[in-house]
Formats: C-alpha cells, sequence, structure tokens
C-alpha cells in the first residue's frame, strides 16, 4: 500500500483551542480521499497544514514516502501539493490569466510575457476539460468559470495532490455534476484528490475513502462504498440524527404578503429581479431558491426596504408597503432573519442586551424621555436567554461578538419572533451552523408557521428548503420560473429550474381574503 | 489580559515609551533630560527642583487654561471616534468657532448675563456647522472624512485671517480691538488667587461638556444609535436607523466641542480676535488626548491635563535650552504607542500564559 | 494679453506640480501594495528639511549641493517611512493614526533639529537651489518651447521620467503585479507563495524615497529655506491626486498638473482682470477647495486598491 501523503498524529493549536488533536491521515495515490466534519471540526485546518498555510504544534508529515516541513505554500506547491479554497482566492480586478500566473509569471527579461502565459493557459484548460476565457476578468465570470480558474492554477503549477475545501457550495445541482466529472478525469489522467466536505451525497457518489473529524479528534476511516450516509452522518455528529425536521401539514389560511410586479435594479445598474410576482399565507412557509446571484438578494432588499424599487407593488395584509421606511415596514408587522448574521443582524461590539433592543430601543420601557432604562434592557435581555436558550458567557452583558455562530443565530432568531411579526423574511438561516442549531432552528420556523404567519424562506440549501418548505418558488434571472408543492418534487426538477432550462408555474392558490 | 485593564495599562505603557523616547532625543543631541523633567515639573505646579522654588498656584492655573481647550478638541475627537467616524477637523472647527465667538463679542453690546451665553452659543453652532459639511459629505457622497477635515483646516485658517483683517480690522494686523467685559470668560478673582495666571472660568463649560459627553454617549437612545451606526452601519441600517442622519449629526456635535474650545481660548486666555499664522495644533492635541484616554470622557480628563501640562512646560524648557518642540515630539510618540496598541497586546501576551483550551461546539 | 499670461504661468506651474506628482507617485506604491499612507506630508517635511539642511552645509563646499540635498531628501524619506512601515504592517496600528501621528512627529522633529543646528526654528537660508535651465534646440520652439523647454526646472523632468518608471514597473513586471495582488488581496497573494508583508514593506519604503523626494524639490525649487509650514498641506494634496487620478500613474501626472496650475494662479491672479478684486486669501484657500472638489466627483465612482488599509493578518483565513 502505498500512500502518496501521509500526516501523522497531526496536532494544531489556536488560542483557546485545540483544532486538531492527534490527527493521522492516509492518502492513497490516484483516489478521491473524502474528508467529512462539521463546521469546526478542523478538516480546514488540517487541510491548511498540508498545504503550508499553518504549521503544525505536534506531528509529522510524508510526501511520496519521504518526511517533508511544508513551512509556505510555497514548498507545497513544489511538492506538487496544490489547493482550491472555498473562498475563492482570485484577484477580482486581475485577467484569469494573470490570477492564474501569479507568484510563477513567465517573462522576457524584466516584462511579463502575457502571450506564452495565456497559452499555456488555453493549453492545460484543453487537456483537462476545463473550459475557461484567459482573457476574462474574474468579476465579469460566473462562479463555476471562477472555480475552474482556481483548479487551473494548481495544475499551472504541475500539482498531482489536489484539495477541494467544499467545492460545492456555490454550485447548481448539474454544475456539481459536472465537477464530479473533473474530478473523476483528473484522476484518471493520475492526480489524487482530497475533498473537504460536509455534504454526505456528494461523497457517496464520487469519493473512495472517507475520514471523518469530530471537534479535532479522529474518528474513524472507511470505505464509503461500504458505508451508508446515515453511518457517516452519526459518526460525524456522534449521535443518531433525523435529517428532517418533524412537521404536520401546513393549514395556510389569508394571503398577507403579496408582490406585483416587481422590478428592482441591481448594483451594477441592471435589473436583478423583473417584473416578479409571488404571493405567501399565513400558516404556510413558502422556500424560494435559487443559485446565488439570481436576484434574490435584491428581492429581499426589495421587500425589507433597503432598496428602493423601480416599478411594482408590495402588499403587506392589504397595505402597500413598497414606498414606506424600514421601520414603518417592521412598525406593520414585517420581521427580518438576514443572510448574514455578522454583518446586517448584530451589532458585535454591542451587549447580547443591546443588541435584543435594536428595533425598539427607544421605546418604553426601554427608554424614556431619550433616557436608556437599563433594569428594563437587562430583564428583557434575561427572558429571552431563558426562553430561546442562547448561551453565552456572561449572559445579557456578553458582548457579541464573542458568542458563537449558532448563538449569535439563535440571538436573532429570538429577537425577531419575539416580535411577533405577521410575515417574516428569513434568509439563509442555518448557514455554518452545527447540526444541533440547525434542528432547533428549522423548528422554530414550523413553530411560527403553525401559529399562524406567513414565512418566507430563503435559502441556497436545497435540502433546507426541501425539508422545511410547503411550497417552492424556484428564482432565476430575477424571476420566479417555477411554483410548486415541496411535497411533489425533486431535487432534479428544481435544479433544471434553477439553471433556466425548466419553467413550472403551478396553478396559484386563491387568494383568500378575510 | 482583560479589556478593563487593557484600557488602563495600554495607554499607560504608550506615555511610558513616549516619555523615554523624547528624553532618549533629547539626551543624543547634547541636552539634559535632567533639566526637561524640572521643566515639566515646573510647569505643573512651580515647584522647581533644581532651585529649590515651592508651589506656585501661577504655574497651576497656566497649565489648566493650557488643558482646558485640549480636553474640548479631545471630546470632539472621541465623541466622532466613538460613533466610527475619523475627524481630524477639531483645529479648523476651534478656528471657525473662535471666529463666531470674536463676530458676536464684538457686535453684540448687552450685559454680561446674555452676552456671554451668546458667545459661547455662536461658537458651539459655528463649530457645529463646520464639523457638518464634512459629516455631510461622507454620509451623502461617501467621501472619506480624514482629506476633507484636514482641507477644511486650511480653508478655516484663512478665511478666518480674511475676516479679521477685512471686516473687522487690525491696527497691527495680528489681533482685534478689545473685547467688550460682557464677552469675557475672564474672572479677575480668578486670576488673583492664582497670582495672575490668565486662569478663567472657561473650566466651568468644560466640566460640563465632559458631562455631557459620557451622559449623551451612554445613557441615552441618541447615544445608542449612535455607537450602533459607528459599531456597525449595516447591522444599523437594516433596523432602520437614519445613517446619514446619524452621521452627520455625530460630526456636527464634534465639531460643536471643538467649537467651544475657539470661545475657551478668545474670550478666555485672550479677549480679542486674532489672525492666526498657522495651525496651532489643539486639533492634533485633542486627538492624543482622545486617544490616551480611552475615548472616554474620565480618562479624557485626565489626558488632557497630562498634554496641558507637558504644553505649559514648553516656554520653560526653551529656557533650559531644550527646544520646545521636543514636547510635540513626545506627544506623537504617544500617539504612535497607543496606535500600536495591538503590536504592544501581542508582545504583553507572549509574556502571559497561554490560557486553558475552551470546549467549542460550533465557529463562525 | 491672457496668452502671454498663460506662457509665463507654465513654467511656474509644472514647477509647482513637481513635488506633488512625485509625491503622488510615492503614495500609489504604498496603496497599491495595501498601505494607506497619510504620512506623505511628514515624509515631504522630513525630506524637504533635510533637503534644505545638507543644501546650507555643503554650498560652499561644490556648486551641486542642491543635487546631493535632493538626493538626502530621498534617503530621509526612506528611513522616515520605515517607521510607517514598522507600526502599520508588523504592529498592526491603525494606519490612519499612524500616518497623522508621524505627521505631527515629523513637524516635531524637523524644527527641533532646525534648533539644535541652526539655532532658530527655521534652516539657514540657502543661496543656489535648483537652477532653471533651458534645454538646448527645444527651448527655441515657438510657444511649446516656452511652455516646457524654456527657463524650466529639471525636477519637472525627473517627474515626468518617475511617471513613465512607474507605469512600466506597475503594470509591466512580475513586480508589480504581485504588488498589486497584496493591494487586492493579500490573501490570494498569500495563497500562491507571495511575501504579503515583504511587498508592503516595499511600497511604503517607496513612498518615503518619492515623498522624501518630493518635498526637497519643493523646497529647493520654489522657496529658499524650510520652516514648520513649508509643505502647508501639499503632501494631503497629494494624496487627493492620486484619488482623482484614480491610482494610475497617468492619472496622477493629470491630476498634479491640474493642482500645480492652481497654485500657480495665485501668483498670477492680480493680472487677469476678472480675478484681480478677490482677495488675496481666496486664492491661498484655492487648492484646498478644489481638493475637497475632486474628492467629491471621485471619491464614490474611482476605487481603489480592495485591501488597502485593511489590516493584514497572516494568521486569519
Amino acid at each position: 500500500m502505498s500512500y502518496i501523503v501521509e500526516m501523522l498524529h497531526i496536532t494544531k493549536d489556536f488560542p483557546g483551542i485545540r483544532a486538531n488533536d492527534d490527527i493521522t491521515l492516509q492518502i492513497e495515490e490516484k483516489s478521491i480521499h473524502a474528508l467529512l466534519g462539521e463546521n469546526g471540526a478542523g478538516k480546514s485546518t488540517l487541510m491548511s497544514i498540508l498545504f503550508g498555510l499553518y504549521q503544525p504544534d505536534g506531528g509529522s508529515i510524508r510526501v511520496r514516502g519521504k518526511e517533508v516541513k511544508i513551512s509556505d505554500p510555497n514548498v507545497a506547491t513544489s511538492l506538487g501539493i496544490g489547493m482550491v479554497h472555498q473562498h475563492f482566492k482570485l484577484v477580482h480586478n486581475f485577467t484569469v490569466t494573470e490570477n492564474i500566473i501569479l507568484g510563477m509569471e513567465p517573462h522576457k527579461g524584466p516584462v511579463i510575457d502575457i502571450r506564452s502565459a495565456e497559452n499555456k493557459v488555453e493549453e492545460i484548460s484543453k487537456l483537462y476539460g476545463l473550459a475557461v476565457d484567459p482573457r476574462a476578468k474574474i468579476e465579469d465570470i460566473s462562479v463555476s468559470m471562477q472555480q475552474r480558474v482556481e483548479i487551473l492554477k494548481m495544475l499551472f503549477r504541475d500539482a498531482e495532490i489536489l484539495i477541494f475545501d467544499e467545492p460545492t457550495a456555490v454550485l447548481t445541482p448539474q454544475e456539481i455534476h459536472e465537477l464530479m466529472q473533473i474530478m473523476r478525469r483528473l484522476v484518471e489522467e493520475g492526480k489524487t484528490i482530497l475533498l473537504i466536505t460536509h455534504k454526505l451525497k456528494e461523497i457517496k457518489e464520487v469519493a473512495d475513502v472517507c475520514t471523518v473529524l469530530r471537534r479535532g479528534k479522529l474518528v474513524g476511516t472507511v470505505p464509503v462504498a461500504d458505508t451508508d450516509e446515515e453511518r457517516m452522518a452519526e459518526m460525524m455528529v456522534g449521535r443518531q440524527v433525523s435529517f428532517h425536521v418533524e412537521k404536520g401539514p401546513a393549514k395556510p389560511g389569508e394571503e398577507l404578503l403579496r408582490i406585483e410586479n416587481l422590478n428592482v435594479k441591481n448594483v451594477k445598474g441592471l435589473l436583478g429581479v423583473r417584473n416578479l410576482s409571488l404571493s405567501v399565507r399565513a400558516g404556510e412557509v413558502l422556500g424560494l431558491c435559487g443559485i446565488d446571484g439570481n436576484g434574490q438578494t435584491e428581492l429581499v432588499q426589495a421587500i425589507t426596504g433597503l432598496t428602493k424599487i423601480e416599478s411594482g407593488k408590495i402588499f403587506l395584509r392589504n397595505i402597500n408597503i413598497a414606498n414606506l421606511s424600514i421601520k414603518e415596514r417592521t412598525d406593520l408587522g414585517l420581521g427580518h432573519i438576514p443572510e448574514d448574521r455578522q454583518k446586517h443582524g448584530l451589532v458585535l461590539d454591542f451587549t447580547l442586551g443591546e443588541n435584543f433592543i435594536i428595533h425598539n430601543y427607544y421605546e418604553k420601557p426601554f427608554a424614556n424621555w431619550g433616557i436608556l432604562n437599563k433594569k428594563a434592557i437587562l430583564e428583557n435581555a434575561e427572558r429571552l436567554i431563558r426562553e430561546f436558550d442562547v448561551r453565552s458567557g456572561q449572559g445579557a452583558m456578553t458582548p457579541a461578538r464573542a458568542m458563537s455562530g449558532g448563538n449569535q443565530q439563535k440571538a436573532i432568531v429570538a429577537r425577531e419572533i419575539d416580535r411577533s411579526p405577521d410575515v417574516f423574511i428569513v434568509v439563509q438561516p442555518t448557514r455554518g451552523l452545527d447540526v444541533g442549531a440547525i434542528e432547533y432552528i428549522h423548528k422554530r420556523i414550523i413553530a411560527e408557521r403553525d401559529r399562524g404567519k406567513a414565512i418566507l424562506l430563503v435559502s441556497l440549501e436545497l435540502d433546507e428548503i426541501m425539508d422545511v418548505s410547503d411550497r417552492i418558488a424556484v428564482i432565476y434571472n430575477g424571476e420566479i420560473v417555477g411554483i410548486v408543492d415541496a411535497a411533489a418534487t425533486t431535487e432534479n426538477e428544481l435544479g433544471l429550474m434553477m439553471s433556466g432550462a425548466l419553467r413550472k408555474m403551478h396553478t396559484a392558490p386563491q387568494a383568500v381574503h378575510a | 489580559m482583560t479589556t478593563r485593564r487593557e484600557k488602563i495599562v495600554l495607554p499607560l505603557i504608550a506615555v511610558l515609551l513616549g516619555f523615554v523616547l523624547g528624553s532618549l532625543i533629547v539626551a543624543l543631541t547634547g541636552r539634559s533630560p535632567l533639566a526637561m523633567y524640572a521643566a515639566i515639573v515646573k510647569g505643573f505646579s512651580g515647584i522647581d527642583i533644581l532651585n529649590g522654588q515651592p508651589l506656585n498656584s501661577r504655574y497651576i492655573g497656566e497649565f489648566i487654561i493650557q488643558a482646558m481647550p485640549i480636553i474640548l478638541t479631545g471630546l470632539s475627537f472621541a465623541f466622532a471616534s466613538r460613533t466610527g467616524l475619523f475627524s481630524i477637523g477639531a483645529e479648523g472647527q476651534l478656528m471657525i468657532g473662535s471666529l463666531s465667538a470674536t463676530t458676536v463679542a464684538l457686535l453684540v453690546r448687552a450685559p454680561t448675563v446674555i452676552h456671554l451665553p451668546l458667545v459661547l452659543l455662536a461658537a458651539i453652532l459655528g463649530g457645529a456647522l463646520w464639523g457638518a459639511i464634512p459629516g455631510f459629505l461622507k454620509a451623502r457622497y461617501n467621501v472619506h472624512e480624514v482629506v476633507v477635515t484636514i482641507m477644511m483646516n486650511y480653508i478655516a485658517l484663512h478665511f478666518n485671517n480674511f475676516v479679521i483683517l477685512n471686516i473687522f480690522g487690525s491696527v497691527d494686523r495680528v489681533k482685534t480691538a478689545p473685547f467688550p467685559a460682557t464677552a469675557l470668560l475672564k474672572s479677575p478673582f480668578l486670576e488673583s488667587i492664582t497670582r495672575n495666571s490668565r486662569l478663567n472660568w472657561g473650566f466651568i463649560p468644560v466640566i460640563l461638556a465632559l458631562l455631557i459627553f459620557a451622559f449623551i454617549i451612554n445613557k441615552t437612545t441618541f447615544g445608542y444609535s449612535l455607537r450602533a451606526v459607528g459599531y456597525n452601519k449595516e447591522a444599523a441600517r437594516y433596523a432602520g436607523m437614519k445613517v446619514n442622519r446619524n452621521i452627520i449629526a455625530s460630526m456636527a456635535i464634534a465639531g460643536a466641542f471643538a467649537g467651544l474650545a475657539g470661545a475657551v481660548i478668545t474670550v478666555g486666555t485672550f479677549n480679542f480676535g486674532r489672525v492666526i499664522q498657522s495651525a496651532e495644533g489643539y486639533g492634533f492635541d485633542g486627538i492624543a488626548v482622545a486617544l490616551v484616554g480611552g475615548n472616554e470622557a474620565f480618562g479624557i480628563l485626565l489626558a488632557g491635563m497630562l498634554f496641558g501640562g507637558l504644553k505649559a512646560a514648553q516656554p520653560l524648557m526653551q529656557s533650559q535650552g531644550i527646544p520646545r518642540e521636543i514636547a510635540g515630539i513626545i506627544q506623537a510618540s504617544i500617539v504612535l504607542f497607543v496606535a500600536m496598541k495591538f503590536g504592544i497586546k501581542m508582545v504583553l501576551d507572549k509574556f502571559e500564559r497561554k490560557q486553558a483550551p475552551t470546549t467549542e461546539g460550533d465557529r463562525v | 494679453m491672457t496668452f502671454e499670461l498663460l506662457l509665463q504661468m507654465f513654467p511656474i506651474a509644472l514647477m509647482f506640480s513637481a513635488p506633488i506628482i512625485l509625491t503622488a507617485l510615492g503614495g500609489l506604491f504604498s496603496e497599491r501594495s495595501g498601505v494607506v499612507n497619510i504620512a506623505l506630508e511628514g515624509i515631504m517635511m522630513i525630506g524637504a528639511f533635510t533637503g534644505a539642511t545638507v543644501t546650507v552645509l555643503l554650498e560652499n563646499s561644490t556648486p551641486a549641493a542642491a543635487w546631493y540635498g535632493l538626493l538626502a531628501g530621498l534617503l530621509a524619506g526612506v528611513v522616515f517611512s520605515v517607521l510607517h512601515a514598522v507600526a502599520s504592517i508588523n504592529l498592526k496600528a491603525d494606519q490612519v493614526i499612524s500616518g497623522t501621528a508621524l505627521n505631527i512627529l515629523a513637524g516635531g522633529l524637523t524644527v527641533y533639529l532646525c534648533q539644535i543646528i541652526f539655532h532658530q526654528q527655521r534652516t539657514r537660508a540657502f543661496s543656489n537651489g535648483i537652477q532653471k535651465f533651458s534645454v538646448p534646440g527645444l527651448s527655441d520652439i515657438p510657444v511649446l518651447g516656452r511652455m516646457f523647454f524654456k527657463e524650466i526646472y529639471p525636477t519637472f523632468y525627473i517627474a515626468i521620467a518617475m511617471v513613465l518608471i512607474t507605469w512600466f514597473v506597475v503594470y509591466k513586471t512580475p513586480l508589480g503585479l504581485r504588488m498589486r495582488a497584496c493591494g487586492e488581496h493579500p490573501q490570494a497573494a498569500a495563497s500562491m507563495g507571495i511575501h504579503v508583508a515583504k511587498m508592503r514593506y516595499f511600497g511604503v519604503l517607496v513612498s518615503g524615497a518619492l515623498g522624501g523626494l518630493g518635498g526637497a524639490v519643493m523646497v529647493l525649487t520654489a522657496d529658499i529655506q524650510y520652516t514648520l509650514v513649508s509643505i502647508h498641506g501639499t503632501g494631503f494634496i497629494s494624496l487627493a491626486s492620486l484619488v482623482f487620478g484614480k491610482w494610475n500613474p497617468f492619472g496622477v501626472l493629470g491630476a498634479g498638473l491640474f493642482f500645480g496650475f492652481s497654485t500657480a494662479l495665485s501668483f498670477y491672479a492680480k493680472d487677469i482682470k476678472f480675478l484681480a478684486g478677490l482677495p488675496a486669501e481666496f486664492f491661498y484657500i484655492l487648492p484646498y477647495l478644489l481638493t475637497i472638489i475632486a474628492l467629491l466627483f471621485f471619491a464614490g465612482k474611482s476605487v481603489g486598491p480592495k485591501a488597502a488599509g485593511e489590516i493584514y493578518d497572516s494568521g486569519k483565513r
């Protein structure tokens, strides 16, 4: 058994946490080896060590049988190790070629030889079937082409061991398929692939071996063909996991949110939302799915009031809120759990208690005549902490920055649910959270649904959409191209709609007015 | 190191390092650091350790009047800073405040009980206006406030001189006619108990300003929203706060503090309007005071007194053969060291033991 | 009559433009590598002080004293900028605060040294700064000759040469590509094996050299000595030129010329009928006002290097 890479008894500490605890990983040549674990399990750290971005505090690494010290990415590259990062490391206003040759530029004297660089890029891209436009700027090309550029960066440097860090997070089901094919082709050409992921389906589809990490420790290494998804999930989480939230059938009532012929411009000045119409009723969850960048962001911003619209109407109950301020909309019963909890949902430098009152800090009992009532603020925070089980180091006085991602999200959910809005816009509510937190949040969404709220769930995770929604709308290129019952559709069908290949409008339910 | 302790220890280390650096420069250029420290002690208190002279209240009075305007410009920078803005415009806002005070002092006839408050009010409003302009440009057009406020400082300087020379007229091209007594903060009483220093009632507005600063920032809904916008503009916007309005309000209030400083100088220390040759440095002094004071009212009070004493000691240093600029060098070094706080913190943390690993469920 | 005035004004305007262009190019290197350099004002002061001092001290020994002064100013700028580099890159200081402190430090340090060396708060006046010259042959061309080649300071040509060199280095060489990557996306650069801190040191030190040179040029062509107010905000005007010029060498050239002309205007205003009535202070204010207006029009639209001003922490991902 010849291993091309061995990571033996690797330990790595960061301040306050042991990210890798005595992990041993052995990779066979010409295989696809998956590294499975939840967020924070330590997989990215381990691979960063292999790529030379970090140094291990303990243990050793062997490449092709020889012990090596990978002190920086240059050394990793010279050993034939390359990494496709989860968050692409591409310079947005450089061309494809410039990004690929950065650090290894072919040159004639002092000048970069861009011509020969472009030729080599074209050569490699043809050899491995990775179509790119060498002269295009990164900011102008699609996400999946950007990913191909990341792969080409490695192949340009003759990498033989390719590490893929969560590569499918930004792709449609069809593009994921294509990526799997590219991976198989790379292995045929003699490469070895390390796949970091938490998506069990993909592991089953393409990997040969899977190593599972949990909280920094090695749980085990299993052959993929002989292990089912349930077993892998159990290894990943440490207990039996239910993938589906328990829910009874929806009992939809009157229409609470209606969007008519909405047109919204995006940051580039083009129409991000085109002539869009949508309806959400009380007591149902309408899931909105689509590839990132097809208008979801602009739609949410238009509904919540962050962006001005070009034309159209947005009815909350029977009031057109399209031109009202954010404050007016929230006062009328619109709730919003934003996409990026740290950027939009919380003021990280405020305490937990201060964050809870961000919508109504100026109202009684929190303030009187413009002066804050610290006691009332504290009592409110303690109540919410109890009710929603929000955990933090110092209770209401904890700076939000010091809380874990899951608890930060719980705090936002608590704050928004407590205000009891009639219509809830929930965007990417479980991004970056572990399975336990995901379960909790899905349960609360269903609970709100059952209390008669109308919920618009916007998410890039198809599994989440399919699991939690009652009806599903698909957005493509700023338009709704399909509305289907969640129970009646398949991932494949949704994927086709998301990439614009299929349109399927379910007959809209009759609006029921009070 | 806890954040509480950080707030006190780090500025102290910076102050220490600044003085060490200053002493080094003095020694390297052949002058006596001891003479420098003696001058500083004398500047604060009148006590002359080299010649054995005792406490002299005149020096105390003089050091207080040096501290007063820079406490105010310190509040100006700190207020903007707490709300996420970097305002270097206190120098210009002070000049406009001073000009406004001069205008009301010379043009209005009224008894003291009306005249003086009007003078102060004019200064506050003038400074607020001068601060609101860059605030508006930032809020509406996203023009970075740093270069704009610096440009406004130069514009204020020349504008002030233009008005003084051409509108109010000046015999010697340096100062205007003296102000009527009803416009002044001056106090014969205070002068008499401090052996004819220039100590005046200005310290009352200064103390009020400190209290108002602390009150607004920490206890009011207004302060809450300003802080929210300063910490995270986007989240504040998502919560429905009016971000632009807050930015302008914040810069205006910062300008108001600086404008008041202009009044304290013009109708307190002096009693006439002045033609200004070049920026006198109150703005930057304020930055030093705010940074060392941790942007908190009490810290600003202490830091203001420290740097005020340093300023008062300058002529004493000069007479000992030590170029007075050493005070500015020390001050700038202190600010530099405070700015490097992350770096200093890194070094300090290396000396402290590592914390025990905590359990971690998930990380963002 | 007005055309004649324009011809006279040209060489003066070019004289004022040269230091702005040089310093702004320095700022370009610094910001393109990812470090905001507010300390350009202070660097210019250090360069001006050193240039004036060296010139005065060498005057009696060599006719090329002023050229030694320029060189000294350049070197002094490099040394001073090391402080900004260490503070911003190694010690992770807030770059705006660090830059502001360095400006004040420069002011204090230069006058302090004037007191030590010359026993007054300014340098002693030198007799011969950089001399004007006329390009043989080209200076006889009608119109263009008087604008660009007759009785002109050679420092302007140095500035033009630097514009071309900057363009070449930044856009055509591997060094330039890597430097720009550090300013746009340092994590990407690091993942390709580029040493980000080293690149940023390079950018800051070059800005020290060009800023120091710019300051020395300013005092040795437009003045007779160094005082605390010799630079009076020109470093910040250079920064504005950088924004105005969209971080591009040729844009910087244009912006620098623009500001140079607005400064020259104050000398010729009394000869231009509709400007003669305006008070002197109006012309003092003009460059600063134009700077604000320039920023207003260009701040929203032009985008600087994406990661400029952000503290790069190699530990974070």
